[in-house]
């Protein structure tokens, strides 16, 4: 659980440079299976029902927490690229204020070219993920 | 110029590039790509013929419906029906199983009845019986397969009993690539007094069909996989069938006289026709069955003006291609390989596999950025996939036109993609 020390709109930027380094496919890959291998490990017990999101292919299971006024969460997949991603998520939404979220566009993940590319078919549970974000977030706003 | 070159440049899609690099396109069993021919003749009615069919009297409406059913003749021809009334066309094989599981269940099942599907369906021929079943208080039991993926034939006869009344078994599973013995299955079946349905939906692609020396009852495929355009489909039956089954659809051209007292039907194969038919797409199944026929290294007499010296050649090309892909597959150690045959001639090119520790769509989210398009998931068949344990699986699915250097740079990307995942 690390504390947030840019804001948000700054992570986000951080990760699009990051990504703009990668000139090729492979190379984003790589980087992506690093990410998601080092992802903090998530409790077995909290893989149910009621947190995972379906998609066709991979599975991603989420789970958050409120603390302090701002929303923790926590997530696994058993596919290691949507592994990565979600731990790109967790980088930038996880540790933030419901409101810092939902101000949010989460247009990130579509300018480092993943969202068309990474889920072509309605298989990939990221845009599903996503909406569950902003949900959780939605539902713990003060306004 | 080699077979296989000759044919590929009748596929306009199969020159382009993804991501740079260029497309090696393993997905033909979910489906074929299309050739310039079946895009010409689509387009030659869409522009010049476009007419609603069996209706007018007009010119346009003569070509149009002369081009819908002379591709009738063609599949007939094709699958050497008895007639062409036993040719229904439909929007696909999942249509077609749609219907038969409607009509003859409408016509022939009742309370107590039994529906035998085989284990290694695809979810278009088990779900259209499980509505049935549900619907006229049927029950559906299962034909297993053992762990290569050969139907456990050992227990049919078992299965049978004095209330089953039909059994529907795919002539190629999606997914295991094993030709099943169909023609042995019909006359066990019909030694019963049960009907059989196959689902031809790969059979059609990689098989000679002939419906007659089958005997079955029922032989369903779609257009899309075997060269036609979408929304396409054939629905074989039997005419003594046909006939005593009721209308799935109503409406259209499929009816006799109407009144608000009763309606009476067309006969064969309109009434099974209900509506404005895709008839710009059916009649690209002509087009479609000469295609078909050079890639199985047939077709003589077809007028294709290209690749008559090369047929051998390209069923040559297509098991040495499969020889070495089963070859890889089942040396290597990492991987998982479902439906594996007694001899390779028992398998058509199609490789359904699992890589140890590997998630299926990691694998083909990096192949596919290698240019390699290929299947992941379940394929449609969740039954299957949870008889060997996986959530998914890929798929790796070819027809004549894929080469063996496509084969091999498959075999090392993949070499190449597993490394990095693991």
């Amino acid at each position: 659980m690390e504390e947030q020390t840019k804001t948000l709109q700054e992570t986000e930027s951080e990760v699009e440079d990051e990504f703009s380094m990668f000139d090729e496919w492979l190379d984003k890959y790589e980087y992506l299976i690093e990410l998601g291998k080092s992802l903090s490990s998530y409790p077995e017990e909290k893989k149910t029902d009621d947190r995972l999101i379906k998609g066709c292919q991979s599975r991603v299971w989420l789970d958050y927490k409120v603390e302090g006024g701002r929303i923790w969460f926590n997530a696994d997949s058993d596919a290691i690229i949507t592994k990565g991603i979600i731990s790109l998520l967790i980088k930038i939404y996880s540790g933030r204020r419901p409101e810092e979220i939902l101000s949010s566009d989460f247009s990130v993940i579509e300018k480092i070219g993943l969202k068309e590319n990474l889920s072509p078919t309605r298989a990939n549970g990221l845009v599903s993920m996503i909406a569950r974000i902003r949900e959780i977030a939605a539902e713990n706003s003060q306004s | 110029m080699a077979a296989t070159d000759e044919i590929r440049s009748l596929f306009p899609a199969l020159s382009r590039k993804v991501y740079g690099k260029n497309l090696v396109y393993f997905d033909n069993a979910a489906t074929v790509q299309r050739p310039q021919s079946v895009i010409d003749c689509w387009n030659r009615i869409t522009r010049d013929s476009n007419a609603n069919i069996h209706r007018a009297v007009h010119l346009l409406a003569e070509e149009a419906t002369d081009a819908y059913e002379s591709a009738r003749d063609a599949v007939r021809n094709f699958i050497n029906a008895s007639s062409r009334e036993e040719v229904i066309f439909t929007s696909g094989a999942t249509a077609s199983i749609n219907l038969v599981a409607f009509s003859f269940g409408e016509a022939f099942v009742g309370e107590g009845d039994e529906v035998i599907v085989s284990e290694a369906e695809h979810h278009s021929d088990i779900v259209p019986w499980q509505m049935m079943c549900r619907r006229r208080g049927a029950a559906l039991k299962v034909l297993p397969v053992d762990d290569t993926g050969h139907l456990r034939l050992d227990l049919l006869d078992s299965l049978i009993t004095s209330r089953t009344r039909i059994v529907a078994v795919t002539h190629i599973s999606n997914v295991l690539g094993l030709i099943n013995p169909v023609k042995d299955i019909v006359a066990r079946c019909h030694s019963e007094g049960v009907p059989v349905l196959i689902d031809g939906a790969q059979g059609i692609v990689h098989r000679n069909v002939d419906v007659q020396d089958l005997d079955c009852d029922f032989y369903v495929f779609s257009g899309h996989k075997m060269y036609a355009v979408p929304g396409t489909g054939v629905l074989y039956g039997k005419m003594k069938w046909l006939e005593r089954m009721p209308p799935f659809m109503t409406g259209g051209e499929m009816v006799g006289t109407v009144s608000f007292s009763g309606t009476t039907f067309a006969p064969l194969p309109m009434k099974f026709e209900a509506g404005t038919q895709n008839f710009s797409g059916a009649a690209t199944l002509k087009t479609a069955v000469d295609m078909a026929l050079i890639m199985r290294g047939e077709g003589v007499g077809v007028n294709d003006g290209c690749c008559v010296s090369h047929r051998k050649e390209l069923l040559e090309n297509e098991a040495a291609v499969r020889d070495y892909l089963l070859d890889k597959l089942l040396s290597d150690n990492r991987i998982h390989l479902y439906g594996i045959p007694s001899a390779a001639e028992e398998k058509i090119p199609l490789f359904s596999f699992t890589v140890e520790g590997v998630h299926h769509e990691d694998l083909a989210l990096i192949l596919d950025k290698m240019g390699i398009a290929l299947r992941s998931g379940q394929m449609c068949a969740e039954p299957l996939m949870d008889r060997f344990g996986v959530t998914g699986m890929l798929r790796a699915s070819l027809v004549a036109y894929n080469t063996m250097e496509e084969a091999e740079y498959f075999i090392s990307s993949l070499d190449k993609a597993i490394k990095m995942l693991v």
